[in-house]
């Protein structure tokens, strides 16, 4: 008797295992025709970096820019292009996470949800598919952001394997805080707030060193700013891009993205089975 | 000979306090059509959203095919398909696309997801409509896209619930028709409803369900024997006949400009045959016969006490 109960629940186990790769595709092709058709929410995650990037070159630039340490005062604008260059790339990944959670917390309420939900599909593909759509959208967004910045005279001095490592990480992260915005879209009670959590997300790259030098802030806010995600992920690319000191901006980056991987995933899974199963 | 395709055994669920579902029994055989009827409140989508894996139970067994809905849900969905009260479908995407999506979430491979698609889109006549966005369907074309949608991987075992609700009375019949149709090919049917004429129409069995209890189960026929209020009604020639067949049969109600009797009866053959066989020895001639059996209206009155369900017809 137990053996057959065994059997039964570990079939539909694997089964669902080997086509967990299929659905994930499968979903991510919905996300990413629903992105086509309705290209609003996509275009607001583009259009919203590229505005602050302008705002903060060309109306504090000047200032903020002289006020870098061992910065040319004539050259002001042009050293902080390079210098808010990496916090502007990872403002336009945590700005996604608005998008993403909205979205979410829309399909949840569908109709559409609860069928996928009375089908043997693996539960993780459903969100899969919005984690990697919303990457893709991410990464669009950020290389649209940086021909922006390159118009305006942002000029890297990287080298091929500089951008490759770069490219990697920004793809790392843009998965990391996806699962992120998935869970937090999750969480929201309705579509209206769904973007209200993340928003926090998008404060963070403002409390790092994206903007100033950590050092220029009061020490408790500084405390802050050297310890969170957002710090070694601007250094790290900033490192990458232009060769400043990487330190171990690197490997705190890549450690940050495993954690939040990991705790989005969680998270969000946890949320999907208590919404499914009353 | 063959397992029911649903077995339902002291089925048990409360939201809070609330119990929605109080200890249900209910068996389905396969390759039949079930009608679970009652009025809203009575937890027909309860059951259906138990059966289908999206609820779970708090007490009591639920099997489909077989498979016990919360120990092997995977199982059970790989047989089941549902169409809800609520459409469950993609609005942001075509017809055409939304098949597309189910088969390939049902892995039948490139090629036979187009056959498919295509060939449930000229099933369900939304070939006109396929590429165009759900936006521009009606309410019908909607709710019959849904259903193929449920369809694409042709599952043994389907629940619909409340699926002609909100619907015009011409697609109400196309849906009546695919309805018969699936059971023709021998899938198992489930469905919800509060109109009694659809139960009537559709159903080889029914389960009436109120305030989360069965209060009764049976074929439709069986259903209106349950109650009183069938009638023989004669029609007679003249007043002399009618006077006479009043004296003759008793207890009955006389219309005199009708010149027609009204004679109780349990609607069965065996009372009908008794009236016949005592006009026939008196020598009296019937002009005009007919018998009325209770519909399920009286069904439901009886059964429940109340009148919420009735004024559904269309």
């Amino acid at each position: 008797m137990t053996t057959i109960t065994a059997k039964r629940q570990t079939a539909p186990g694997t089964r669902q295992q080997s086509h967990v790769l299929a659905d994930s595709v499968t979903m991510l092709r919905r996300n990413l025709l629903h992105m086509l058709r309705y290209p609003g929410l996509s275009v607001f995650t583009i259009v919203g970096p590229v505005v602050l990037l302008l705002f903060f070159v060309f109306v504090f630039g000047g200032t903020l820019g002289a006020g870098l340490p061992g910065a040319d005062p004539a050259g002001g604008r042009e050293a902080y292009v390079a210098y808010v260059m990496p916090g502007i790339l990872l403002l336009t990944i945590a700005g996604s996470a608005g998008g993403i959670a909205t979205t979410v917390s829309m399909d949840m309420t569908e109709g559409i949800t609860a069928r996928f939900r009375t089908m043997a599909i693996s539960r993780a593909a459903v969100l899969a598919g919005h984690v990697l759509g919303n990457t893709i959208q991410a990464i669009i967004a950020v290389v649209l952001v940086l021909g922006v910045g390159l118009l305006i005279g942002f000029r890297p001095t990287a080298g091929f394997i500089e951008w490759i490592s770069a490219a990697g990480l920004i793809v790392l992260i843009a998965y990391a805080i996806s699962w992120l915005g998935v869970a937090m879209g999750m969480q929201a009670k309705s579509a209206e707030t769904a973007s209200n959590l993340p928003l926090v997300l998008t404060f963070l790259p403002f409390l790092s060193s994206g903007f100033v030098p950590t050092e220029s802030m009061p020490e408790w806010l500084q405390w802050f700013a050297q310890y969170q995600p957002f710090t070694p992920f601007i250094e790290a690319i900033r490192g990458l891009l232009l060769g400043t000191p990487l330190g171990w901006s690197p490997v705190l980056a890549i450690g940050w993205c495993v954690v939040i991987v990991v705790a989005g995933y969680a998270w969000s899974m946890a949320i999907y089975e208590r919404k499914s199963v009353r | 000979m063959n397992t029911p395709a649903i077995e339902v055994r002291g089925l048990r669920k409360s939201y809070g306090t609330k119990a929605v579902l109080d200890d249900v029994d209910l068996t389905v055989g396969a390759g039949t059509v079930t009608a679970l009827l009652g009025p809203n409140g009575a937890g027909k989508t309860t059951t259906v959203h138990i059966l289908s894996t999206l609820v779970r139970p708090d007490g009591g067994t639920a099997l489909v095919n077989g498979r016990d809905v919360v120990r092997d849900p995977d199982g059970v969905r790989a047989a089941i398909g549902l169409t809800g009260q609520f459409s469950a479908v993609d609005k942001l995407l075509t017809g055409e696309e939304n098949l597309m999506l189910m088969a390939r979430l049902r892995h039948l491979g490139a090629k036979r997801s187009k056959n498919r698609a295509a060939e449930l889109l000229e099933q369900f006549d939304l070939v006109e409509a396929a590429r165009k966005p759900l936006a521009t369907y009606s309410g019908g074309m909607q709710r019959r896209l849904d259903l193929a949608m449920t369809l694409v991987s042709a599952p043994s075992v389907i629940f619909l619930d409340e699926p002609t609700t909100g619907l015009d009375p011409r697609s109400r019949h196309t849906m009546w028709d695919i309805v018969r149709s699936l059971v023709a090919d021998g899938t198992t049917v489930l469905l919800t409803t509060q109109y009694l004429d659809e139960a009537d129409e559709l159903a080889d069995r029914i389960a009436v369900l109120d305030g989360g209890r069965l209060v009764a189960e049976g074929t439709p026929d069986e259903l209106k024997r349950l109650v009183p209020g069938g009638h023989i009604r004669l029609r007679f020639a003249d007043a002399a006949r009618l006077d006479a067949a009043s004296r003759l049969l008793g207890e009955s109600a006389r219309d005199d400009a009708g010149l027609s009797l009204t004679v109780p009866s349990d609607g069965g053959v065996g009372a009908l045959r008794t009236v016949l066989d005592r006009l026939d020895t008196a020598n009296l001639e019937v002009d005009d016969l007919s018998i009325h059996t209770p519909d399920l209206d009286d069904v439901f009155f009886a059964l429940t006490g109340r009148v919420e369900t009735k004024g559904t017809e269309s």
